[in-house]
């Protein structure tokens, strides 16, 4: 009998619960997200739903959108490409969501891309390779820098100090071996020669032999191209082996855990990075420094130090949200048009200026060239 | 081009240091209970994480008190894995035992991201960073370290094996457990024994390498798979054999990144691997398995 009635009151409940959710799901819009919550690129994912996360309950309990409410649907690939393929699918067929933000590495993203064509969804990606919008996708965009413009900034910072001959160390994963070709490809028309060209894996522990290789070519400086501990490693060896040669890094360490792994050996070491490293550095005219300082006290009062990474989450969430203001509802043709529109949109990654041929809307002014000096980052002009 | 011999040949040799601590762990659980614990890796990454985790902050103990611990912490972890894991498993046979292992080097993986999160750390280095010059040449302090380490564990895990009635007993039980346990060794206990043993060298291994090479929850996995293919190297079971593989796939390693290219020099070093194992295969060092019928 008991059993019965406790039976009962749980189907009534289920019933109950079942016809609420029906009744917010005709007000809602749904974003679906797949991210690399957990895995190798954890940095990435779990800074990027954390910003998600914050900001939809923000416009939720502001209102929302148009009048309604934004629902998260989101998926940890684990930074597997093979799984974003399914959660991409069961995001669009099953989830039916409305707008697809995420895809935390290049990988993830590119193998999803098709999907995304041939179901007509808007996507905007959250990760690096120029691959993602060169050539142009319909459904396509992205927000984070390339590592094409990463290269093109050391260049520039390089001619500025007259330095012709580099030598380029690289990690051997995705990141990596993107960033490689990317240098290698770039280096020709800008007048700059690479003279060597190393590698080392992603889970090295010593790049000595490498850069000894390195001190006898007559590079002017090195660039080293990867993240997690790699550059570190890379940087450390170089102090350890008495190299004097400027030391360029990649956005992919534009982060204070380098500097705190790296220690003292990081002194003087250049790279390219988001502004918002620097987002109390800014001279108060900058454009950028309000929404920077507003994301960066948000983000650290709940969850600790702030990542680039997070930053590229709120940008491609808030281009969303302005197009499906702007779009008046959800028509995915209408919200991919209206993307597409983005014109002087201040994110955390630039100022996006968004168009038929370019469906990222950054240059390289987004870029800020940054010096480590006494264990932090000051700007160089 | 001699400076540049002499760079490789340190770097290997710091490299191989590091596989060869994690390959006598490997050795030492070999030796009691013909199991390869793949768990190891793991032991490596508790000890330098439990010594970061403890040392940092303000309020972080001094540096030897926390090694100290976190070393004791591993032994703790070691012994807690053999009795709650491995020993109910008694009567199963090696394969199975050995998938308990994965198993459970998956799921301290996945305690210490739940511990520590998912960030890198670094632990100060003992005595400084300033490189130390040989020629052309340099080497940081805390390779010394690692190497002394290195050498001293080598020597303890010899002598214990050799001349102490526990570390024979240890191989007794590997050799026959039955007539072990007939002679009336504790079998249970020289498994604890074998794997708080095999814990110590991986937390050893740790503390020592983490100034070099840095440390997070998943830093386990490649030093586990480097350590196991030195251990294969040099034959599965004898500790000398171990040390001597580990050194050997540092200095593959550093001269083929170095004289021949850096993208291919772990497929050098596994080609080569593989080579020993066709023409030896229980490795440089190791006896011969004869099976009896």
């Amino acid at each position: 009998m008991n059993i019965r009635k406790t039976l009962a009151t749980l189907g009534i409940s289920a019933l109950v619960g079942l016809s609420a959710a029906q009744a917010v799901a005709a007000g809602t819009i749904k974003i679906g997200s797949f991210l690399a919550v957990t895995g190798p690129a954890a940095f990435l994912g779990d800074p990027e739903l954390k910003t998600l996360q914050m900001y939809i309950d923000e416009i939720n309990t502001k209102g929302g959108v148009n009048g309604m409410q934004l629902e998260l649907v989101h998926y940890d690939t684990g930074g597997k490409a093979k799984e974003a393929v399914g959660f991409a699918k069961r995001l669009i067929k099953k989830d039916r969501v409305d707008v697809i933000v995420g895809g935390s590495t290049s990988g993830s993203t590119l193998a999803v891309i098709p999907l995304v064509e041939k179901d007509r969804i808007p996507f905007i990606s959250l990760a690096g390779s120029v691959k993602i919008i060169d050539p142009v996708k319909k459904w396509v965009f992205k927000v984070p820098h390339t590592d094409r413009m990463a290269a093109a900034k050391i260049f520039e910072d390089m001619k500025k100090r007259g330095i012709k001959r580099i030598a380029l160390i690289s990690g051997s994963g995705g990141f990596g071996k993107s960033g490689r070709s990317q240098v290698l490809a770039l280096a020709p028309e800008q007048g700059i020669e690479v003279v060597s060209d190393e590698s080392y894996g992603a889970k090295d522990t010593d790049m000595t032999a490498q850069l000894t290789k390195i001190r006898n070519t007559d590079a002017q400086a090195i660039l080293c191209f990867g993240f997690g501990t790699g550059p570190a490693i890379v940087t450390k060896n170089v102090r350890q082996l008495g190299i004097e040669l400027p030391l360029y890094q990649s956005h992919g360490v534009a982060s204070k855990k380098f500097i705190e792994l790296a220690g003292a050996a990081a002194e003087g070491v250049r790279l390219p990075a988001s502004a918002l490293l620097v987002a109390d550095k800014l001279p108060a005219s900058d454009p950028q420094k309000g929404l920077l300082l507003a994301y960066k006290q948000r983000f650290e009062s709940k969850y600790g130090p702030v990542s680039t990474f997070g930053g590229h989450a709120y940008d491609g969430l808030m281009i969303t949200v302005r197009a499906i203001e702007r779009a008046g509802g959800t028509d995915k043709a209408k919200v991919r048009d209206e993307i597409e529109k983005t014109r002087g949109f201040i994110g955390t990654g630039g100022i996006f200026n968004m168009s038929p041929t370019d469906h990222l809307g950054l240059d390289l002014s987004a870029f800020k060239m940054l010096e480590i000096k006494h264990g932090d980052w000051t700007i160089v002009e | 081009m001699a400076d540049q011999i002499l760079q490789f040949l340190l770097t290997g040799i710091t490299v191989g240091a590091t596989y060869a601590l994690v390959a006598l762990g490997f050795a030492i659980i070999y030796n009691a209970s013909d199991v390869v614990n793949f768990a190891q890796g793991e032991f490596v990454m508790i000890g330098a994480m439990s010594a970061v985790a403890l040392s940092a902050g303000d309020g972080g103990l001094p540096m030897p008190v926390a090694l100290l611990l976190a070393v004791l912490i591993t032994v703790g972890v070691g012994v807690l894995l053999q009795r709650f894991a491995i020993a109910p498993a008694r009567g199963a046979s090696v394969v199975t035992t050995i998938i308990i292992t994965i198993g459970a080097s998956i799921f301290l993986r996945g305690v210490a991201l739940l511990v520590w999160g998912k960030d890198i750390f670094a632990l100060p280095a003992f005595s400084g960073d300033a490189p130390i010059h040989i020629g052309q040449a340099t080497l940081l302090p805390q390779n010394l370290w690692v190497m002394g380490g290195a050498g001293l564990m080598v020597l303890g895990v010899h002598w214990f094996f050799g001349h102490t009635t526990i570390g024979k007993a240890v191989l007794a039980c590997s050799c026959n457990r039955t007539a072990a346990h007939l002679v009336g060794i504790n079998v249970g206990l020289m498994m604890l024994i074998a794997y708080g043993l095999s814990a110590f060298l991986g937390a050893m291994a740790g503390v020592l390498v983490a100034p070099i090479t840095f440390t997070s929850y998943d830093a386990g996995v490649m030093l586990g798979l480097k350590g196991f293919a030195a251990a294969i190297l040099g034959g599965m079971g004898n500790p000398m054999g171990a040390v001597a593989g580990g050194l050997l796939l540092g200095l593959i390693e550093s001269l083929s990144a170095g004289l021949i290219s850096s993208g291919y020099k772990d497929a050098i070093g596994f080609v080569i691997l593989l080579l020993v194992l066709f023409f030896r295969p229980s490795g440089l060092f190791g006896r011969a398995s004869v099976e009896r019928v």
